[in-house]
């Protein structure tokens, strides 16, 4: 299979640090601020590696470093330490290492970002039409009717009307919002999409319709997912290997049968008693 | 009386710094160069941008021509003129654009093509086309940087998906060498087109937004459309779909401003660059007499 992300060592802390942070944090000590110097390490030491067409699961409680692994993987914020790779047409790009133009360039074409909130996401000014254009003129798309067309087959395909295109996104419901806001992401169909709590906050019909067209979109386009929750469900559904973090640590990765049905970490092990 | 004062008005370190704004406004075509904006005897926005580039550029001998929305006798061109004229002993003044060395304008460029030994300035109030995109200016200077005018072209496709063509009537955005997009000041569609390839250097001064940028001559200027919705300048047509001419001189291939005549209450057009009226009534009067 084709690897799409090798990630090695990730760390994100904040504010200077101390030599100890990294020793005296982490979920040993039930704490992810340093005791010497009050730094918050939010992440340390996360690896993983993904492959075309899978769809990997971070799961942690609020707080476990699970979004802020995500954030600087798409450049939303800098990491203190470690590497992440991505491969993509033949190419390998050292992540941390490019420049900021190189950066922007792969988040506009080739990486897909769906956030909790579409205010994140779409721009509430501009009709939803105007938010998947906005994508695709940033990847140097500049006919006005090739990107009607995409626009209709994307809006099409996560199953919002055509004709409320030329709508603005405020007058549609959550769940409508989040599926415009799918729409944009897959506009420059990207290998790699972060998806971040997408579901939190819908009610659950809604939340079943958007995983299924997530799914749909996994099989049809061989993309690549990185799927943030908190949410068991979620990640049963969708998840192939699932991770697991607490204080800023993977406290346990696997199978996402396997962890769900045999948890090794006691935290594991309580958050899947929980959710039954 | 006057008291004896600096040539132009300013001292000569301001000066100084205007000109070396200049020379890199020209050396990075459509870039926004900053520079320190003086205090003017005029409020900001009134066209000191444009004033301190006339005051740094001009010189004894020279000849100069002062337009305000395409006419030498609007008030804003009226009170510049005679400033420049007071602080700028030896420096002609003319109406006629063919005898300009250098022509401050507001709103307009000339109907009258300009030549190589002939300079423009442009009065600019918002120098920023990403202005009404993004608010934040260290945001703007990254986004002008790698050249992402994305944004702006998102507009433009609002437009079109509103309106079925696009609205913006005058500060086009206008890409400058294939990289920089422009706020050409407030002229109209109908002068973007001068602005490419032009033969004479446009230097454009923002006094309150404290820049200088330029648009040197033979340099791309190309207007932001999509290719199949392309740029396209004011048509002047009438309920007939033919050409509305100057009631004046007759012209039909220049740019017309729509007055009410205050006696018949009918709607009258008129070339809104007063000296290429002028000439072309001078031409039909000349033809007259030859021709009989």
């Amino acid at each position: 299979m084709d690897r799409v992300l090798k990630v090695r060592n990730l760390s994100k802390r904040y504010s200077k640090g101390c030599p100890v942070c990294y020793l005296k944090t982490g979920p040993d000590f039930d704490s992810n601020i340093c005791p010497d110097c009050g730094s918050v390490v939010a992440a340390h030491d996360v690896s993983f590696d993904l492959y075309a067409g899978e769809i990997l699961g971070i799961m942690g409680e609020s707080g476990s470093g699970k979004s802020t692994a995500v954030k600087c993987l798409y450049f939303d914020q800098e990491p203190t330490g470690g590497t992440a790779t991505f491969y993509d047409q033949g190419e390998a790009f050292k992540l941390f290492e490019l420049n900021k133009a190189e950066q922007r360039r792969l988040v506009n074409q080739r990486f897909g970002m769906v956030y909790q909130n579409p205010h994140q996401g779409l721009n509430f000014e501009i009709s939803a039409g105007g938010n998947i254009a906005e994508r695709l003129l940033m990847s140097d798309v500049d006919n006005y009717d090739r990107i009607r067309q995409r626009a209709v087959s994307l809006l099409t395909r996560t199953e919002v009307l055509p004709e409320r295109m030329d709508e603005m996104p405020k007058n549609f419901s959550g769940g409508m919002q989040q599926r415009v806001q799918i729409a944009k992401s897959l506009a420059t169909n990207p290998p790699l999409l972060f998806l971040d709590e997408v579901t939190t906050g819908l009610d659950l019909s809604v939340q079943a319709a958007i995983l299924d067209l997530i799914l749909e979109i996994q099989q049809q386009s061989h993309t690549a997912m990185i799927v943030v929750t908190h949410d068991l469900g979620v990640i049963r559904l969708l998840a192939d290997r699932t991770l697991v973090m607490k204080y800023g640590r993977v406290i346990e990765t696997g199978l996402t049968d396997q962890i769900l049905e045999d948890p090794q970490h006691a935290y594991t092990q309580r958050l899947v008693a929980s959710a039954l | 009386m006057i008291l004896a004062q600096q040539f132009g008005f300013l001292d000569e370190y301001a000066k100084k710094e205007i000109r070396r704004t200049s020379l890199k406004a020209v050396a990075i075509p459509g870039y926004q160069v900053p520079y320190s904006s003086r205090e003017m005897p005029m409020g900001r926005g009134f066209g000191t941008g444009g004033l301190q580039l006339t005051l740094a550029l001009i010189g004894a001998g020279e000849v100069l021509k002062v337009i305000d929305q395409g006419s030498d006798d609007s008030v804003n061109a009226v009170n510049l003129r005679s400033f420049i004229e007071m602080t700028c002993p030896g420096v002609g003044t003319t109406r006629v654009t063919g005898e300009a060395d250098l022509i401050q304008s507001r709103h307009r460029i000339p109907e009258k093509p300009l030549r190589e030994d002939q300079l423009l300035v442009l009065q600019v109030p918002y120098p920023d086309p990403l202005v009404v995109v993004e608010a934040s200016e260290e945001k703007r200077k990254q986004l002008h940087g790698e050249a992402d005018y994305s944004r702006l072209l998102v507009k433009l496709y609002e437009d079109i998906v509103k309106f079925d063509e696009i609205t913006i009537s005058h500060r086009y955005p206008t890409r400058i060498n294939d990289h920089y997009v422009i706020d050409p000041s407030p002229i109209p569609r109908w002068d973007v087109p001068k602005l490419h390839m032009s033969k004479a250097l446009v230097l454009l001064g923002a006094g309150r937004e404290k820049k200088i940028y330029a648009v040197p001559p033979y340099t791309k200027a190309e207007p932001l459309a999509f290719e199949d919705k392309p740029f396209r300048v004011e048509a002047f047509l009438d309920e007939q779909g033919r050409r509305r001419a100057c009631a004046r001189c007759g012209c039909d291939n220049s740019f017309l401003d729509e007055y009410v005549d205050s006696n018949s209450g009918e709607q009258v057009y008129r070339c809104s660059d007063a000296d290429w009226c002028d000439e072309q009534l001078a031409r039909q009067t000349a033809a007259e007499v030859i021709y009989g």
